[in-house]
């Protein structure tokens, strides 16, 4: 399930808040337990849950030290017998898609940083000069719409737009004159990209500037008005005043954002990528899906997600240790 | 209020300039896509999309989508199954431990908090989380598209925070000197309270589920099975041309039939329609539970 860095960084307020320490000894335990067997009762399913849906396949990534064949069964995750090391992992080091992989996994992502990150940003900022109340409020609706919309819903209203035969988008290049044929946006190596990151922001700038716009909604008016009495103007309102009082929202998604440089957005490349731009296109996660899955190579797939899962963690790690180090509270 | 200059003027003019052109950016393709669901073959053939209001409407795509026999139908079916049941026990299993993780005074809720947290860091990846499914034997049925997403722990930390902040220990407290249990606490006075949290997490749930694709799409083989999503993801697929999905739409004697890209404008708003008919009345919902706790510098 994925959760928008919106919904992380309301939620990553709860994990730093519980950092206190506990006495441990075991009579106080023991009475604690006794006194709240009510509560511990009430968690019991839950957590089972994580431990079944969540822990055993973590478990499950030992296959990727074997040679796990789908007809195994639960038998064969648990054997040894075909015990080969890191034999997966050097295969897909060496594998001639690799470095291909990585960068278009790298590359994507940052396209979508470079460009997504400061897009709600500024939205948020432009919707908070809006004086007339039933104005903002309408582009505030709108903009959020596209969020509730399914990536398949998305990746079928763009193609309408860029469908060569009789696409909105296809007209008004041709009508302007841009070009004189449709442009085959899906399957050209130079615009895929483009359309992808594209189509990110179209689908998360409304939701994403939620957060900013609160931030700017908490910031104390009299600052404004002071800054008005010393003569400063709205740009100037804008550097030294908003934009400071949001840094910390800056900061925590940002944060998030880096820690899943890997996620470069699997769902919506895999509804919209073809074996004609796999060149600009295959991410670690479509490759993974494609050979791992459909291939029916389980072993090698769970080795590739694993060597993913190991950076996207240390990334995480190191961008949260570096937003402390900065002065901002970080994740944990 | 001091007098505008004329900088700030241009600005003000440019900022709204601006945000009508935003606003069109995230109508036009929605509205295009409705026009042309509508759209007549003939005249789609002489028009392309840059319809914005039909001449003649038609409701033949519908038609072919809806009527019976069609996969559509059953897609519809299954969707609604999914979300009720599914949202319902999200709700069941995610706020009985976002309660018990509001719990200050609980013993171990460091230890829980990091069993969970390791689970948002840290994950068995896409062919171990398969291999789940398909060996507890869930493939082709609806609990595989529920059981593997019982509890998102993000949301369920943020249902904590609202518990936390808005529910004063006192409550509680007053409640066990007037001789209140556990249960009667959690059913007479937690559950009340939380119900803006609890609705609006529900609600996140229930899109999630109507919009989910990707499980389906590995977890389902049988089209009649199939929830709305991955049956509207091939007929994008694969509607032009080889028409395989379009042999589970209902049989029409059209004289014009319609055109697949009219089908498929179809599809989407079938797909979509009941999400964008909801939103107005339940937008303040969707976002209250971003806007929870507020952001604490």
């Amino acid at each position: 399930m994925e959760s928008s860095s919106v919904e992380q960084l309301q939620a990553a307020q709860g994990i730093r808040s519980a950092g206190k320490r506990e006495k441990h000894d075991l009579g106080y335990a023991w009475k604690c337990i006794k006194r709240d067997r009510f509560y511990y009762l009430m968690a019991a399913l839950p957590l089972t849950w994580f431990l079944i849906f969540r822990y055993l396949p973590m478990y499950g990534i030992i296959i990727s030290f074997k040679d796990y064949q789908p007809w195994m069964g639960v038998k064969g995750i648990l054997s040894f017998d075909d015990w080969v090391g890191l034999k997966h992992f050097k295969a897909f080091l060496s594998s001639v898609f690799f470095w291909n992989i990585m960068r278009n996994t790298l590359v994507i992502s940052l396209q979508r940083l470079v460009w997504g990150f400061p897009m709600p940003i500024i939205l948020a900022l432009l919707i908070n000069e809006i004086q007339h109340r039933a104005f903002k409020r309408t582009v505030q609706s709108i903009s959020y719409l596209p969020h509730f919309f399914s990536m398949v819903v998305v990746a079928g209203l763009l193609r309408a737009m860029i469908s060569p035969n009789g696409g909105l988008l296809q007209e008004v290049i041709m009508r302007l004159g841009i070009s004189d044929q449709p442009i085959s946006f899906l399957t050209d190596p130079r615009y895929f990209r483009s359309i992808l990151v594209g189509t990110g922001i179209w689908q998360g700038v409304g939701w994403g500037s939620i957060i900013y716009l609160a931030a700017i909604a908490n910031v104390n008016p009299e600052l404004y008005e002071a800054a008005m009495v010393d003569g400063a103007n709205k740009f100037q309102r804008i550097w030294y005043i908003t934009l400071p009082s949001i840094s910390y929202a800056i900061a925590i998604t940002l944060i998030f954002r880096i820690g899943g440089l890997l996620n470069a957005g699997f769902g919506q490349i895999l509804l919209l990528y073809s074996p004609s731009v796999y060149q600009v296109a295959d991410i670690i996660d479509t490759y993974v899906y494609r050979n791992g899955l459909m291939g029916m190579r389980y072993s090698f797939g769970a080795a590739v997600g694993l060597f993913k899962s190991v950076i996207a963690l240390l990334l995480l790690i190191i961008s949260n240790r570096v937003a402390r180090r900065v002065g901002q509270p970080g994740i944990w | 209020m001091s007098k505008l200059s004329t900088g700030e003027k241009v600005f003000a003019v440019l900022t709204h300039v601006g945000l009508v052109i935003v606003v069109l950016i995230f109508l036009i393709p929605v509205v295009s896509v409705i026009s042309t669901s509508l759209t007549s073959g003939s005249e789609f053939a002489q028009r392309g999309r840059l319809i914005l209001f039909p001449r003649r409407p038609v409701l033949h795509a519908y038609q072919m989508l809806l009527g019976s026999g069609s996969v559509v139908l059953s897609g519809l079916r299954n969707s609604v199954m999914r979300v009720s049941i599914g949202t319902g026990l999200n709700l069941l299993f995610t706020f009985p431990l976002a309660y018990v993780l509001a719990r200050r005074k609980l013993y171990g809720r460091n230890a829980i908090t990091t069993f969970i947290f390791i689970t948002m860091l840290f994950s068995g990846g896409l062919v171990p989380n398969f291999i789940l499914v398909e060996r507890l034997g869930l493939i082709d049925s609806v609990w595989a598209l529920i059981l593997p997403s019982l509890i998102n722990p993000w949301w369920m930390l943020i249902m904590r925070n609202f518990i936390m902040g808005s529910i004063p220990d006192e409550l509680e407290e007053a409640a066990i000197v007037d001789g209140a249990n556990p249960p009667q606490i959690l059913l007479k006075i937690i559950l009340p309270l939380s119900m803006p949290i609890i609705a609006t997490i529900g609600l996140w749930y229930a899109v999630f589920h109507w919009n989910a694709w990707f499980d389906a799409l590995i977890y389902i083989n049988t089209p009649a099975h199939m929830p709305l999503q991955p049956i509207l993801r091939n007929i994008l697929e694969y509607g032009a041309g080889t028409y395989t999905e379009y042999q589970n739409l209902a049989e029409m004697d059209f004289a014009e039939p319609p055109p697949s890209e009219t089908l498929r404008a179809a599809m989407i708003v079938v797909t979509t329609l009941p999400i964008v008919m909801v939103y107005p009345f339940i937008q303040k919902y969707f976002v209250k539970g971003v806007m929870v706790g507020g952001i604490k510098g």
